[in-house]
């Protein structure tokens, strides 16, 4: 039996930023496989690479070396607008600070990434009511970010990310602005979500974060240095991975 | 995203901050509604041109008084009439190309019926005056010729006159008025040819001379102020002019080498160099007004720019969402479309304003036509294109990594 295809392969990826003539190395040859399904940490000190891992994840840069393959396709060879149409549909992002437009309410931030996707605004606007409903802030619809506690804008965000059914959601810190009692919240958020089948790649440097989903990857100064999944935790869970 | 989605994101964008909006657009408003407003004066005086010309009548050549020398000096044009009733014969009787003729002489005076009463030109000429000017009867008759021979106390209205001395109801034909205590008797009134033309009154040639100019030192019984005359042929302008010119001089006895004591002019071709002299002046407001169309574009461009700086993480946003390139180039270049198509409307709006108000105010004819409208709008829509690329490229080309951790 062949194993199933990966959402997600990092093959030997490295990522080189070259700023004022110095080479900096912020990810160096980093592999892992992400299935669908999973909950994955991504853990590290500021600096390890978190971000940049995150965003040739996310579409949005290209390795220097290897290669990200989403549904077994090299990024790398996509043309630019392929990848953002991509971005659009398989991939949600939520952010550390949130990243709602200031100037929409939170329905149409939420149907945002359906403008790309070519949705008419009346689904649109449909399908942002039942992503809102997802994260219980269908009361909040008209409302801006700006009349929104940070919880409540954060959760906006999460059915921003959902809306187009991604493939996976990408979770950049997104508690680290939070108070604990609502970051706890926002996370139950996730677990539910990944128990619904979703697959979720969340950053942070919190440990406490960490121990909350069953795979934890951990880098240093851009190098892979672990790579564990708590099979003893949620034994009930072993079988999918 | 489309074109209409993109126009929604503009407009969403630009109602969030209408004084600035507004301002940026002002340089288009501005150069818009000047544009327009030179085009209606311009065309509005090309009108009144056209007028002119036509109510001259087609092929009519004029004969004015030229320089006389007196003494040895030399007087201005016109001091002196040196064109006469038998001028007019002679010019009828042996210029073959030449259908009709007529000598005019003419002042302004007071006319008067019962209680109403009005300024206007009193024109004392013959019945040949209508003939060359191909200017009919709208009701009465012409002069007769013992009323032309026997300065005869009749005349004929222009249609201004006859419409600010009679009510309108009432018929003009039979009435008596005055002009200058003269009773005289109405026995036509003209056609209307245009505003210009039609505040006249005519007399025949001796009724003026005799009861109105009759002392006058500059007149013999027999001289007239000026003759217009009818050139059978277009073709024939130019010879007809010619042998006017000859037989004039023969008959006033003009010694070969010197100047003519008369001119011979063809007004339809001196107004339509008019007219192109106009259309030159116009042209050359509309390119000033050009230029403040040019200083809108700029301060559009440049409000364009902040604007792609402040939004920056929005920017970066709508890319990781997954807007291309080119979703974000059209969404900013749709605002400086709609900011430049509203600016062009409001400007032709005003436009219209302000040339009605012009004309009310000084009297101009201004007429506004589609085409002036047209090009404004053509101009705004090219100005929005021109100076909304560079920012719309620019925010295109943010890296939306960079884009999203801008504060």
């Amino acid at each position: 039996m062949t194993a199933p295809l990966p959402l997600i392969s990092l093959r030997s990826v490295s990522k080189t930023y070259r700023t004022d003539g110095v080479a900096v190395a912020a990810v160096r040859n980093v592999s892992f496989d992400i299935a669908q399904g999973e909950i994955v940490a991504v853990m590290g000190p500021s600096g390890s690479g978190k971000s940049t891992l995150m965003n040739m994840i996310g579409l949005l840069d290209l390795p220097s070396e290897g290669a990200v393959y989403l549904e077994g396709a090299n990024v790398a060879e996509l043309s630019e607008d392929r990848r953002s149409l991509l971005r659009a549909r398989s991939i949600g992002f939520v952010f550390q600070s949130y990243n709602l437009l200031a100037r929409h309410n939170a329905i149409e931030n939420v149907a945002l990434p359906l403008v790309y996707c070519g949705v008419g605004r009346k689904a649109r606007l449909a399908r942002a009511e039942t992503s809102l409903q997802a994260v219980g802030m269908l009361h909040r619809a008209h409302h801006f970010p700006r009349q929104l506690s940070g919880g409540e804008q954060q959760r906006v965000a999460i059915a921003r990310a959902l809306i187009a059914s991604p493939l996976i959601v990408l979770a950049d810190e997104p508690t680290g602005a939070l108070d604990s009692r609502t970051g706890a919240e926002i996370l139950a958020l996730f677990a539910a979500l990944n128990r619904d089948g979703q697959t979720i790649v969340m950053i942070t440097h919190d440990p406490g974060i960490a121990t909350q989903c069953r795979r934890t990857i951990r880098l240093h100064d851009g190098e892979l240095v672990s790579d564990e999944t708590l099979f003893q935790l949620l034994p009930k869970r072993s079988a999918v991975s | 995203m489309t074109m209409l989605q993109g126009f929604q994101i503009a407009l969403h964008a630009l109602r969030l901050n209408p004084l600035r909006s507004f301002l940026t657009m002002l340089g288009i408003v501005i150069g818009v509604a000047s544009i327009v407003t030179v085009f209606a004066i311009g065309s509005g005086a090309q009108l009144r041109l056209q007028e002119q010309i036509r109510s001259i009548g087609a092929n009519v050549l004029m004969i004015t008084p030229g320089a006389v020398y007196q003494g040895g000096v030399r007087l201005k044009d016109g001091s002196k009439l040196t064109m006469t009733e038998s001028d007019v014969q002679a010019i009828l009787e042996q210029i073959p190309e030449i259908q009709a003729a007529a000598g005019s002489i003419a002042g302004t005076a007071q006319v008067i019926h019962e209680s109403k009463n009005w300024n206007t030109t009193i024109n004392g000429t013959t019945t040949g005056h209508f003939m060359v000017r191909d200017w009919q009867l709208a009701t009465g008759r012409y002069f007769s010729g013992a009323e032309e021979a026997g300065a005869g106390k009749v005349v004929i209205l222009g249609s201004t006159v006859a419409r600010e001395l009679f009510a309108p109801g009432d018929d003009p034909i039979g009435a008596q008025i005055r002009i200058m205590k003269v009773p005289l008797e109405v026995v036509g009134v003209l056609d209307r040819k245009g505003p210009a033309q039609d505040d006249v009154a005519f007399v025949p040639l001796s009724t003026a001379k005799l009861r109105f100019l009759g002392s006058a030192s500059n007149i013999n019984r027999d001289s007239v102020a000026y003759i217009i005359a009818k050139v059978a042929a277009d073709g024939q302008m130019a010879g007809a002019r010619t042998e006017i010119e000859n037989l004039l001089r023969q008959r006033h006895r003009v010694p070969a080498g010197q100047d003519d004591d008369f001119k011979v002019q063809d007004p339809a071709a001196a107004m339509e160099a008019q007219q192109g002299a106009i259309r030159t002046v116009a042209l050359l407001l509309v390119a000033i007004a050009s230029v403040s169309l040019l200083v809108g574009g700029i301060s559009i461009m440049n409000v364009m720019i902040v604007s792609v700086t402040e939004r920056t993480r929005e920017i970066g946003i709508r890319r990781a969402l997954g807007g291309r390139m080119r979703d974000i180039r059209l969404q900013f270049l749709c605002e400086a479309l709609v900011l430049c198509l509203l600016g062009g409307a409001i400007g032709v709006a005003g436009g219209i304003t302000l040339s009605m108000t012009v004309a009310r105010m000084a009297g101009w004819i201004t007429s506004i036509d589609g085409e002036a409208i047209g090009l404004a709008l053509v101009f705004s829509i090219a100005t929005g294109l021109i100076f909304g690329f560079y920012p719309a490229h620019k925010a295109s080309r943010l890296s939306p990594i960079d884009a999203l951790k801008t504060e």
